[in-house]
């Protein structure tokens, strides 16, 4: 061992990593952040559109129930009533709290301005223009550095998870990778997995980073962790195919004024406001994504974002980033054009299952941001994913604080790693990506889903896969059967088979790796962890 | 359209580099350098422009639309982010690639730039009390936020060298907005002198290249009224 104190590690640093990070050395605790590459890379960057608390600065009478209405209706109630909660009454402080760190958030005489998203009635967004992740992220990234002087935060970017070992639903060790020297440690005690969401299954495709290779997801499940929600995958409404990715136009354009629309009869038909009157092209992603893939489907031909009635103020004052990003890849000016737009996935509402305090089923083994699935249920509002990255990162780290033991890192070892033991081929993780998209797509079936399903076995029985394949085969596999699994239709899980949203499925599903087999079953909002023990 | 890649390539541990070529066939006018590394790198048996064996190039990449710094090199002998540069852009013929060349080689394209991080730390950048947050900062405050710690302003600087006093503009813009903010800034006026005032010569090579477009000649204005005139605050 070359250490051994009080403490707790993080594997992640993106927002909820970062806030872990801080809220335990604001206690005076020492965390290890463990992250491929440095913060400034992490996925949290690409956020846009804002982050949603209900400050009601607008005049509109907002409230914390109402936000708590909005997020448990856009997730079809199925995520825990405690935990949106929580999540909910504390948005307004965690804002203000980010104003405090510095993050020049868009305001006007003083007052915190909030704009439209998508699901919400009322203005409930703080954003900073149209890079708002950013903006947050370099905040937090000066406030942690200054507990990394303090020698309460050690980081250690380039270093990789390649593996997890649980002894009797105990976190024994994680073995992480330095991706610089190759060499590899094992470290025990407290961690939190901050390791974002499953879009590394789905390579190319997604608005997410390369970075996120979902490696973390696969090893968790392997060693144990119990997953859950993981059919629910948002596809955003309006996405653009640039190189090896999906571009985002955040929902801000639609918060804004942008709207969707496809040719009908030679003439732009704005489908969204004739279906519905009311939220118009702010419906929930996974309605609006639906209505694209059905009028896609029965008129032909691309759908358009018409962003062409945005004013330039608005364009200079809140969106200016977007503007410059349409424009340099795929060199259309917004402003002038309407821009062809189609759903992409963008992220993943299922992940490790955590009660409301973020603790898994691993005992010492927590999960916030993206890789937890608790907040969002069947469908995430837009502007409640950084919300729960920054609430989740500080609760996670209350929770693992309670139970701080010692942190132990091995003596590193040079030799210890070899292809077999992290390694993962592209031509695998291809193939597995397009098993799993022509399963999970917006649109479902049974049929469909058991040809996913036997292609992957199939896949599995390959010669020469890697542990890592392996194990992501194993997930993707939990993923498909969730879906199979769920025959009804509810927020991103649409069956056409089961087209209906029905009470008995009311319930997370929840997946398992036990006896090397995988088990899916259906629990009760927040029970899981009571119901899985039975 | 067809380009030939020249990449600069280094094993883990070894210090000798050597150039090696490959053919890439552009898939639409917008594939940038990211597209292509990306591409020759998903080949099922990688060879190189003589046919011979090749192991994947390794690079680091993340946002792939210039959000997050990670693909800093040098193309054509400019630095660049990989993923905001389009081939089509480059004109025809061989297109070199090499790393950065201010920071440690790892391997191949991967350079060790954890002194980006370190120098921050020495600067002692981060507020220690509540911010001001006026709002006639709040674009100054946006802009300088977008840094993304590529490493391209360090290695266009004829003052920058890895280990000196003069920690480079890639510690301007999140000092210039902690001073800003902040309401005691002495000892961090005295830090800003020592490792950025005194060692700028004022080249301005930093604006031109920036990927993010910071307008670093502006974010130097604004500190020196505060770090080194004293000028009072709003």
């Amino acid at each position: 061992m070359i250490y051994t104190k009080k403490g707790v590690n993080i594997i992640g640093a993106g927002l909820s990593g970062l806030l872990a990070a801080m809220t335990l050395a604001e206690r005076g605790i020492e965390c290890a952040v463990y992250s491929s590459q440095p913060s400034e890379r992490a996925q949290s960057v690409l956020a846009e559109g804002g982050i949603n608390a209900a400050l009601d600065t607008m005049g509109e009478k907002d409230s914390p129930d109402e936000h708590y209405n909005d997020t448990m209706k856009g997730g079809c109630y199925i995520a825990s009533e405690d935990a949106v909660k929580g999540l909910t009454d504390n948005a307004p402080d965690m804002v203000k709290k980010l104003c405090r760190l510095g993050v020049p958030f868009n305001r006007d005489k003083g007052r915190l301005l909030l704009r439209n998203f998508g699901g919400q009635k009322k203005k409930r967004t703080a954003f900073a223009k149209s890079s708002t992740g950013k903006i947050i992220m370099t905040a937090l990234i000066d406030e942690v550095r200054k507990y990394e002087n303090k020698g309460l935060v050690k980081r250690y970017p380039h270093h990789e998870l390649i593996d997890m070992t649980t002894i009797n639903g105990r976190l024994e060790s994680f073995a992480v990778r330095d991706s610089f020297s190759g060499e590899v440690f094992s470290v025990t005690g407290s961690t939190i997995l901050c390791t974002g969401g499953l879009n590394g299954f789905f390579e190319g495709v997604t608005t997410g980073t390369t970075q996120n290779t979902g490696n973390a997801a696969a090893i968790a499940f392997d060693a144990g962790v119990l997953m859950s929600g993981l059919e629910f995958i948002q596809y955003h409404p309006t996405t653009i195919g640039i190189c090896g990715k999906r571009m985002l136009i955040s929902e801000a354009a639609r918060g804004e004024g942008g709207r969707l629309y496809i040719l009908r009869d030679g003439k732009p038909w704005y489908f969204m406001e004739d279906k519905y009157p009311e939220l118009k092209n702010l419906m929930p992603r996974d309605v609006v994504s639906r209505e694209m893939f059905f009028a896609s489907r029965e008129y032909g031909g691309e759908i358009f974002l018409d962003m062409t009635g945005i004013k330039d103020t608005i364009w200079e004052k809140r969106l200016s980033d977007l503007r410059e990003e349409i424009i340099s890849y795929i060199h259309i000016d917004p402003r002038i054009t309407p821009v062809p737009v189609s759903p992409g996935i963008h992220f993943f509402m299922g992940g490790i299952y955590t009660d409301n305090r973020h603790k898994t089923n691993i005992d010492g083994l927590y999960a916030a941001g993206e890789a937890a699935c608790i907040y969002h249920g069947a469908n995430r509002l837009g502007g409640n994913s950084m919300l729960g990255a920054v609430y989740g990162g500080m609760t996670a780290a209350l929770s693992a604080a309670e139970t701080a033991g010692e942190i132990r890192q091995s003596k590193p070892d040079g030799n210890a790693c070899n292809d077999h033991m992290f390694g993962s081929s592209v031509m695998i993780r291809e193939q597995l990506r397009d098993i799993l998209l022509s399963g999970l797509g917006i649109v479902r079936n049974e049929n469909e889903l058991l040809q996913s399903l036997d292609k992957l076995s199939l896949l599995e029985k390959e010669k020469n896969i890697g542990a890592t394949d392996q194990k992501r085969i194993r997930l993707g596999k939990a993923m498909i059967l969730s879906a199979l699994k769920r025959k009804e239709s509810r927020g991103a899980h649409y069956r056409m088979d089961f087209p209906e949203t029905s009470d008995k499925y009311r319930k997370q599903s929840v997946a398992l790796y036990h006896n090397e087999k995988i088990e899916i079953d259906f629990c009760h909002p927040g029970d899981a962890l009571k119901e899985v023990q039975k | 359209m067809r380009s030939v890649l020249k990449i600069l390539r280094r094993d883990r541990g070894d210090n000798r580099s050597h150039w090696q070529c490959f053919e890439y066939e552009s898939q639409s006018e917008s594939d940038t350098v990211a597209a292509a590394l990306n591409s020759i790198n998903s080949r099922n048996k990688l060879v190189d422009i003589n046919g011979a064996p090749a192991r994947a190039i390794e690079w680091e990449h993340s946002c792939l639309q210039k959000k997050c710094g990670a693909c800093a090199m040098v193309i054509n002998g400019k630095p660049c982010l990989a993923c905001g540069t389009k081939l089509s852009e480059l004109g025809s013929g061989c297109i070199t690639i090499q790393p950065l060349k201010k920071f440690p080689v790892i391997c191949d394209l991967v350079v060790d730039r954890s002194i980006l991080f370190e120098n921050l730390k020495r600067m002692r950048a981060w507020l220690e009390n509540d911010p001001y947050l006026s709002e006639g900062f709040q674009d100054l405050a946006y802009e300088s936020s977008e840094c993304i710690q590529c490493g391209c302003c360090l290695e266009v600087c004829p003052n920058f060298y890895t280990g000196g006093s003069f920690f480079g503009m890639s510690v301007l813009p999140v000092t210039m907005r902690i001073i800003s903010e902040s309401a005691e800034y002495r000892e961090l006026s005295k830090l800003y002198s020592k490792h950025i005032y005194n060692g700028c010569g004022k080249s301005l090579a930093c604006k031109k290249i920036c990927p993010k477009g910071i307008d670093t000649e502006k974010m130097l204005v604004n500190a020196n009224i505060l770090a080194v005139w004293k000028r009072k605050k709003r």
